[in-house]
């Protein structure tokens, strides 16, 4: 099991990493599937097979869908992409890989000094969540079917086009 | 009938309030009644007064009355109580029926003036405030009448704002006067701080008691306040305003700069004489200072071509004359001088006045010529006026009082042959620049025609003045010429007797025989130069020396040139080049380097998303690198 | 199941967030932008998971409900304001939107 920790994790960081220097919108993607997918299994390793699923449904076939559905309306073509090789020069990424370099040693190092146990010992299955969930966290399933709700309106609000007489 | 002396202040006062509160709304005529009658009222009730005190003086002298508790502050306890004995009495009533007079004829002199009752609000307020100086019995009291007629000596002389030439004229009698009003306050401050009181009879009692003849303090004392009596009085060094002051309408240069406010300096020395008698170094300078001031202001008054000018000289030179009384310790001939002064001074310039307006105002006696025919009664007065003025002896009272000050000046202690021959010298050059303007003004062929001639609310006054510039004299007559002197008993209760006695060889008739000769050579000099041989005079006034001495004198002996280039210009430099304000430069270093920072930071609002993210990217860094470490 | 120690979760999470930290700051098209901010909520809801599997309580799970919950929210309006932006400015680049600047 613990290798299926560090094989996941290294596929999912791996696949981060390719799709953060893709030029095509959908490549870049289809490649945070991937890394999606990979951290399920890193779910479902830490004996957390519940949100293992939840990833796996919402995470990357609605959330992700949602990105390839409107890539596709914006029709982003060849232009696109030599405009995204334009952009990414490699003196771009200098001063954002040294900030972000400093924070993961900062981050590993901190990790490194306070003491951790074991993780995923025993499995907690949806039976517990769900009891937790309507139970002690029953707000903030309300709150966040709310929030649910806002967004819902907000995105039809937003994504109209314009009226066509003026205002 | 004592107890009426608090209406003598309150009734110019009351007066002003009105005029000031009202004044633009009264029709004219009210307005002139306003302010004619508050001072003659004034003028009565100071008359009155007087009768009361001289059938029967009050105890000491003196009699005090205390209106009310001005500051009471621990021992400082000013009180605006009104003190009067022989000194403030003589002064309050030249000076209450002088403005009488003054007021009286500027009813009609001022009548096509848009600023009447602004006029006589500010003339009213000019006499109020004298007769509280006058009649203050502490310094502190004193010195808001004399800041007072400072004010209205400003307001007046700049009455016509509209020419910029007299605001300036306005501000330079004010700024000048004020070097000596600051020296004033320091001598009050020196005399409170040591003495402990401004009560002037208690705090004279004091010095005297404390101060030991010739000590460092009454010479500091007596010094700040001859720096005071000096700029006042308009004499040396301070002198400079007066001829400018005579931008101002004439009744105005009339009273306030010729009988009235340019006195108070001869009043406040006198009040404080035991000071003086403490130190005798400062006595000798108001000695020197009065006789160096009259012989040069003699000179001035000689080349001048305004007929205002020439009587403003002239007021200083004779003002000279009772510094001088003052510096020998001829304190009684001082005041005596002053009240004929008072008199025939305020006689010339209001017919100085009339003459200027017959002439459609023209100020030059050179454009003027033969009013002795066109316009008798201002000849004669003006002849009288002016006869005082030199001293013609026996008919005129400036002969009396003038001839008792050249006598001090010789038999005095501390009088000399120096002071007595500049005395003499006076004289002279009095009656040199006295006939000459009579002679080119009144005699000669006429230059134009005379249409305006002056009603009776302008002949009345002149004609009284005269009058009194006739025999006001013979109030004291000296020993060779009937002994009688009333004036100087009448003062003993205020002022020391005159110490003379020095005499040696030369008596009070030789003195006077001497100034006799001296006022006829000065006649006949300005006879010569004027009527017979003219071309004489241009010969002399336009050769090389006669023109530099010409240039000197008129230009007052060069003082304002000094003035201007010691003082004024290198203000003028200095504010020039502190321009951008050195002291409010860390000011604007502040807000200067805000700004730098304000635009340094507003650089890091690009506006772009991508920025920001980074900013809490670095933030986040920063903080967790700070849970690190500590 | 054998046990994976929290640090090491942890530190995956951490690795994870600072490359989406990474895309985020360096991409200039928006939706790339909306893709790193997705890998950087999915990286601290595996930190919340973890850490709730170390102690072997659901709470860490219920958090990444909620996580998931705002994140699909938050990616519905967003790319509806992407659309907007696209219709506006004629282009998905971040750094045309720079009106707000000092």
């Amino acid at each position: 099991m613990q290798a299926a920790f560090y094989i996941a994790g290294a596929i999912a960081v791996l696949s981060t990493l390719l799709m953060i220097t893709r030029l095509n919108a959908v490549h870049a993607l289809l490649y945070l599937v991937v890394s999606l997918l990979s951290v399920a299994i890193v779910f479902y390793t830490l004996g957390a097979p519940f949100v293992a699923a939840l990833e796996v449904i919402v995470y990357a076939g609605a959330i992700m869908v949602l990105f390839v559905f409107v890539v596709m309306l914006l029709n982003l073509g060849d232009r696109a992409t030599a405009l995204e090789r334009s952009w990414l020069t490699p003196g771009m990424w200098i001063g954002p890989s040294t900030l972000a370099v400093v924070l993961a040693v900062e981050l590993a190092w901190l990790l490194g000094r306070s003491a951790s146990g074991a993780a995923g010992e025993t499995v907690v299955g949806p039976k517990e969540v769900a009891l937790a969930l309507y139970g002690p966290y029953l707000i903030g399933v309300e709150l966040a079917s709310m929030l649910l709700l806002g967004g819902l309106i907000a995105a039809y609000h937003l994504g109209r086009r314009a009226p066509e007489k003026a205002e | 009938m004592l107890h009426l002396l608090w209406l003598v202040p309150a009734f110019p006062i009351l007066g002003f309030l009105v005029l000031a509160l009202v004044g633009p709304r009264l029709p004219r005529k009210l307005a002139a009644v306003v302010g004619v009658a508050s001072i003659g009222a004034s003028a009565v009730v100071s008359i009155l007064v007087a009768t009361d005190f001289l059938a029967a003086p009050p105890a000491n002298g003196a009699f005090r009355q205390t209106l009310w508790s001005w500051i009471d502050i621990g021992w400082f306890r000013p009180q605006v109580a009104l003190y009067l004995d022989g000194l403030s009495l003589v002064m309050t009533t030249v000076v209450t029926v002088v403005s009488f007079l003054i007021h009286l004829y500027s009813a009609e002199f001022m009548a096509d003036d848009d600023g009447y009752s602004r006029f006589f609000a500010y003339m009213n307020l000019f006499v109020a405030s004298m007769v509280m100086l006058l009649l203050a019995d502490n310094l502190l009291l004193l010195y808001l009448g004399w800041e007072g007629v400072g004010l209205c000596s400003y307001l007046l002389i700049g009455f016509w704002y509209r020419d910029p030439v007299n605001g300036l004229a306005a501000r330079k009698a004010f700024i000048v006067t004020r070097v000596g009003d600051t020296a004033m306050a320091l001598g009050l401050f020196l005399l409170f701080s040591h003495l402990g009181t401004l009560d002037i009879q208690a705090s004279m009692s004091r010095a005297a008691s404390q101060w030991p003849v010739g000590s460092g303090l009454p010479i500091a004392a007596a010094a700040l306040l001859l720096g005071g009596a000096v700029g006042k009085s308009a004499q040396l060094p301070l002198q400079t305003w007066l001829p400018d002051a005579m931008a101002g309408p004439t009744p105005t240069s009339a009273l306030i700069h010729a009988a009235t406010m340019v006195t108070a300096g001869v009043y406040l020395i006198a009040r404080t004489h035991v000071l003086y008698e403490l130190a005798p170094p400062v006595q000798l300078a108001v000695a020197i200072v009065g006789a160096s001031t009259l012989v040069m202001a003699g000179f001035s008054a000689l080349t001048q071509w305004d007929l205002k000018r020439v009587l403003a000289y002239s007021t200083i030179s004779q003002i000279g004359y009772m510094f001088l009384a003052l510096g020998v310790g001829a304190w009684t001939a001082a005041i005596f001088h002053f009240m004929t002064h008072a008199f025939f001074k305020a006689l010339l310039f209001l017919v100085a006045g009339i003459v200027i307006h017959a002439m459609n105002d023209e100020h030059s006696i050179f454009r003027m010529g033969g009013l002795r025919r066109l316009m008798p009664v201002a000849f004669w007065t003006f002849l009288i006026g002016g006869c005082s003025l030199a001293g013609l002896p026996f008919l005129t009272a400036g002969f009396y009082s003038k001839d008792l000050i050249v006598w001090a000046a010789w038999s005095s202690p501390r009088g000399g042959w120096a002071l007595w021959s500049a005395a003499l010298l006076g004289v002279l050059l009095t009656g040199l620049y006295t006939f000459r303007v009579i002679f080119v003004v009144f005699f000669g062929e006429p230059t134009a025609e005379v249409e305006k001639r002056p009603g009776p609310a302008m002949t009345i006054p002149v004609i009284v003045l005269a009058a009194l510039s006739l025999v006001g004299g013979l109030v004291e007559l000296p020993p060779a010429l009937g002994n009688l002197p009333l004036f100087s008993r009448f003062m003993a209760s205020a002022l020391p007797p005159f110490e003379g006695g020095g005499g040696g060889a030369m008596s009070e008739g030789l003195s006077g025989l001497v100034a006799a000769v001296a006022f006829f050579a000065g006649l006949y000099g300005a006879y010569v130069f004027f009527v017979r041989r003219r071309s004489l005079a241009n010969q002399m006034a336009l050769s090389r020396p006669g023109r530099a001495l010409h240039r000197f004198w008129f230009a007052d002996w060069g003082f304002d040139w000094l003035y201007d280039h010691a003082l004024v210009r290198p203000v003028v430099w200095f504010a020039r080049v502190n321009k951008g304000d050195v002291v409010d430069a860390p000011y604007r270093g502040i807000a200067r380097v805000s700004q730098v920072l304000h635009h340094g930071l507003s650089l890091t609002e690009t506006g772009r998303v991508r920025w920001y993210a980074a900013g809490i990217a670095a933030g986040a860094v920063v903080f967790v690198g700070i849970a690190l470490i500590l | 199941m054998l046990p994976v120690s929290m640090g090491q979760g942890l530190l995956l999470a951490s690795f994870l967030f600072a490359l989406g930290l990474v895309g985020l700051l360096v991409r200039r098209n928006v939706i790339f932008m909306l893709m790193s901010i997705e890998v950087m909520l999915n990286a601290a809801g595996l930190a919340f998971v973890v850490a709730g599997s170390r102690w072997s309580q659901p709470d860490g799970q219920v958090v990444f409900l909620f996580i998931l919950a705002m994140a699909a929210s938050e990616v519905s309006v967003g790319l509806a304001l992407v659309l907007q932006l696209n219709r506006q400015f004629k282009s998905l680049d971040a750094d045309e939107a720079s009106v707000m600047r000092g």
